[in-house]
């Protein structure tokens, strides 16, 4: 199964919906509710860096019978320094992100811990690339 | 800890849920940051807020808490209310600030992530 969101810089009351109905999708088919909720707050994390961070971006999910890929991708400034962005508690998010509860500096550390994958790719002035994959729990009998 | 006795300690306002009183709580975060929502949670725990945000309820949702409640007596829009009553997510209100809020409940029995005895498929839960 495969699902395509498109995700708007700057629109935050719209923003988590992409995570929202990945989550249902997932519980739905029947995915373990553990599996369900870490892929669900690794799609959340990267939608919101989309709407905090990015112009434009999509998020999409496949879902294989061994493991969930999740892919995000935005138009955006990019990040300079990945090793830094990667480290609980940096944030480059404004004043004003700030106070709507975001800019804690966890969102890509977050996104990482959820995973059983992680990877990133950033270019200055284009835009940041983020794979993450959830291996999902052998079935009894398998 | 039913939502009950938390309703009771907390001297709070039930905005929704009321249906959901009996439902058993198994411990408690106080989190004024989205991420840290995220980070610092397990499933079924109940959410201490002065954050103000429809995301926070999408948060919550992401991380299958049990409830929320907003803390030193800030009351949620329409908007945060219509969402805790969709997808079913008790939301209650108290005038009490955070730190007593965490104080009260953890003296009458609810403990924090860390101090929740939790076992994980035969593990020991560790933060």
């Amino acid at each position: 199964m495969y699902l395509e969101y498109r995700v708007d810089g700057g629109d935050f009351q719209a923003s988590g919906q992409a995570a929202a109905g990945i989550k249902r999708t997932l519980r739905q088919i029947g995915i373990d509710a553990e599996v369900a909720r870490r892929a669900a707050i690794v799609t959340y994390e990267a939608e919101m860096n989309i709407a905090i961070h990015a112009y434009l971006g999509t998020i999409s999910i496949e879902i294989l019978p061994e493991r969930i890929i999740i892919q995000a991708d935005d138009e955006g400034p990019g990040i300079a320094d990945i090793p830094a962005a990667m480290q609980v508690g940096y944030s480059t998010a404004t004043e004003d992100i700030r106070e709507m509860g975001f800019g804690a500096g966890l969102g890509l550390p977050n996104m990482r811990r959820y995973s059983d994958e992680f990877e990133i790719e950033s270019q200055v002035g284009v835009g940041t690339s983020v794979r993450a994959v959830i291996i999902l729990p052998a079935k009894e009998g398998n | 800890m039913q939502l009950r006795e938390i309703v009771r300690i907390l001297d709070a306002e039930v905005l929704t849920g009321k249906d959901k009183l009996d439902m058993h709580v198994e411990a408690g975060c106080g989190c004024d940051l989205i991420s840290d929502l995220l980070a610092f949670t397990k499933e079924k725990m109940l959410i201490l807020t002065g954050l103000i945000s429809p995301q926070i309820i999408r948060a919550a949702e992401m991380a299958d808490s049990a409830a929320i409640v907003f803390v030193r007596g800030k009351r949620p829009t329409r908007d945060i209310i219509d969402m805790g009553e969709e997808l079913g997510l008790p939301i209650l209100c108290t005038s009490y600030p955070l730190y007593e809020c965490a104080g009260l409940l953890f003296t009458a029995g609810l403990p924090g992530w860390r101090h929740w005895p939790r076992i994980v498929n035969g593990v020991q839960n560790v933060p």
